[in-house]
């Protein structure tokens, strides 16, 4: 388990004062200004040696995404630091908590991340529906304002920072960096194709790098304790550590700040009370956010919760939002129910995901009542692989991946439904 | 995907003018962003016109557009793209049950039930006094404090059928229910109290 001295997120749960001044007993902005001081390359430098994989679900090194921004400012060409706080992954709940009892770490990062890449202004992308977040982090950059940490010559530095919060208005697609970044521009948010990549040419068609809240609110204190701090955490190349949100049936749902690679029943187990009814009474769990593919009970016994531990049973990392499923759990209704999300939050521009998600939610809800035939189970498969990676961004992937894994891991399941509905059938017609 | 707005709902007023205390929070908005880039601006503005009017009608999408100097198509499209911007009249409390999966392995099938018990409507339907609409949404992002309903801006969590229909009743009399969680627990610490940073943080976290 994480011991107490390595946590960052010291105040997640909110028992401490949110303001500048309990931020700063902290820790929070007590050495900003030398941090500073020790310039773009030092940052970077250090960030790469952390090993931070990004937090947002990708998982992409944090530290040579920014070294992608160009060295030396064009006339005209601005660059931007902007952060995602489009959290709306099913089961993630982790940058909310940031934002509302930690909110100074995310405002110091931020400006050392900017800094860091040539960036004099920064926006943060909120869902809309976090009204209230939105107003804490306000009062956090009002707070950095007044005290002269943030705006013109930001902690004596000499570097100018502005912070602008904007909001959002219900649409999960804007999570996806591009889709974010027409967002802001004031247009619908469907993603673009890629090339050109944000570094080159993002938001306003300036270089541009968008990064999840936890990614930025960990920036500070990395730089403090060093990159070395961090690399010696978790496991290789799955180093440092992460706010798990541990979800659905357990007893005490909860998010909790811990070393990567914990096993997953542990972390239940010793955050989250436990599996309702005990450890064998659990069916599966999603070990990272709705879009990455459900673990059966007998993966969850011994699983790692990391990048590379969870890609190497097939499911993902992702957001690290773990929801647990016990044993009264209705599986084929639970992925039907994440099919008709991904249904809705299809932005429309690509045809295979636009038709596909609304497809595989229809064929979903049929199999919930074993309406179809046992050949069905295959044709929902390949359906769900013409959509994968045929789409400009990845909620294609996402849509197709929880029936995958469901097919995957519960076809029995999926079969014994169907033959019933047919015996059933076949009864009514003897009658 | 994003249905379209009806727009023959007989409510439309002709003409929408923000006011002079939304105007100024308008002119705040748009200087967020750089000079030339004011389109940035639509979506707070278009919340803004929505907060003041109860929902956003064409008329408001229409100064809107004129403000920032778009094309009122541009406006429309992203009017009707987020789910946010309501293109009807919704009543005074606006009850937004989530029922995606982590909020529906907790009992937001419950959540919904008590609506109906209390209110008399399912999701997509306003009470006949104008009062209460109830909608279905997408995950609210709070999952761990699973079910939850957003009313206005205020999210109430960890509820079940009896803490659900408090809160209704509440409404309806007029009251103001405190938001966050039913149970009584601090944000997302585990109920019973933190498993981590107990020597910092007060000995009772939650219920």
């Amino acid at each position: 388990m994480l011991s107490d001295k390595d946590r960052i997120f010291t105040n997640l749960y909110g028992f401490l004062d949110r303001g500048l001044a309990g931020a700063q007993a902290r820790g929070d902005w007590s050495n900003t200004r030398e941090l500073l001081a020790k310039g773009r390359d030092w940052i970077i430098e250090e960030m790469k040696g952390s090993g931070l994989r990004g937090r947002g679900g990708a998982g992409f090194p944090t530290g040579l995404k920014w070294s992608f921004m160009p060295k030396q400012e064009a006339p005209g060409r601005p660059h931007y630091l902007v952060i995602n706080a489009d959290e709306g992954e099913p089961g993630t709940c982790k940058d909310r908590d940031i934002i509302r009892n930690d909110p100074h770490k995310l405002v110091e990062g931020a400006l050392l991340a900017s800094f860091a890449m040539g960036s004099h202004c920064c926006y943060l992308y909120i869902r809309g529906e976090f009204y209230r977040e939105a107003q804490a982090l306000q009062a956090a950059i009002d707070e950095a304002y007044a005290a002269g940490l943030i705006g013109r010559n930001a902690c004596g530095s000499g570097w100018d920072f502005d912070f602008y919060i904007h909001r959002g208005a219900g649409a999960y697609i804007c999570g996806e960096e591009t889709a974010l970044i027409n967002s802001i521009e004031g247009r619908k948010g469907q993603p673009r194709l890629k090339p050109p990549f944000p570094a080159g040419v993002g938001l306003w068609g300036c270089p541009t790098t968008v990064n999840n809240v936890e990614s930025i609110a960990v920036t500070p204190e990395i730089l403090r304790r060093g990159g070395a701090w961090f690399a010696a955490l978790g496991r290789p190349k799955n180093s440092g550590i992460k706010v798990f949100c541990i979800s659905g049936h357990v007893n005490n749902p909860c998010n909790v700040e811990e070393e990567m690679g914990i096993p997953l029943r542990e972390l239940i187990e010793r955050h989250a009370g436990g599996v309702r009814g005990g450890w064998d009474n659990l069916l599966a769990v999603i070990p990272g956010g709705s879009s990455v593919p459900v673990l059966p009970k007998e993966i969850c016994d011994h699983v790692l919760m990391d990048f590379d531990s969870l890609r190497d049973v097939r499911s993902g990392l992702g957001t690290a939002a773990v929801i647990v499923m016990d044993k009264s759990t209705d599986i084929v209704r639970a992925i039907a129910r994440l099919s008709r999300f991904y249904t809705h939050e299809s932005c429309g521009q690509c045809t295979p995901c636009r038709e596909g998600t609304g497809w595989m939610w229809r064929m979903m809800e049929r199999m919930v009542t074993g309406d179809a035939d046992l050949a069905e189970i295959d044709v929902l498969e390949e359906v769900s692989r013409q959509i994968e990676g045929h789409t400009i961004c990845a909620l294609g992937d996402a849509a197709a991946w929880p029936v995958q894994g469901l097919i995957r891991h519960f076809r029995p399941e999926l079969e014994r439904r169907i033959k019933q509905r047919q015996s059933v059938r076949v009864a009514a017609q003897a009658a | 995907m994003t249905e379209h707005a009806n727009h023959q709902n007989g409510v439309e007023p002709a003409t929408f003018a923000f006011a002079p205390d939304y105007l100024r929070q308008a002119e705040q908005f748009i200087a967020k962003y750089p000079p030339g880039r004011q389109a940035s601006a639509v979506m707070p503005l278009l919340d803004l016109a929505q907060r003041q009017h109860g929902w956003l009608p064409r008329a408001a999408i229409d100064t809107v557009a004129s403000m920032l100097e778009m094309p009122p198509i541009r406006v429309q499209e992203v009017a009707t793209f987020y789910s946010m911007y309501v293109h009807h009249p919704v009543g005074e409390h606006h009850v937004q049950v989530c029922t995606n999966l982590p909020c529906w392995l907790r009992g937001s099938d419950e959540v919904v039930r008590a609506c109906h018990d209390v209110l008399g409507v399912d999701p997509g339907s306003t009470t006949a006094d104008g009062k209460f609409t109830v909608a279905e949404v997408e995950c609210a992002g709070a999952c761990v404090n699973a079910p939850v309903v957003q009313i206005g801006d205020d999210y109430y969590e960890d509820l079940d059928y009896e803490t659900t229909k408090k809160i209704l009743e509440a409404l309806k009399r007029g009251e103001k229910p405190q938001p966050g969680s039913q149970t009584g627990r601090q944000c997302s610490c585990p109920a019973g109290g933190p498993t981590t940073l107990k020597k910092v943080a007060p000995a009772t976290g939650g219920a």
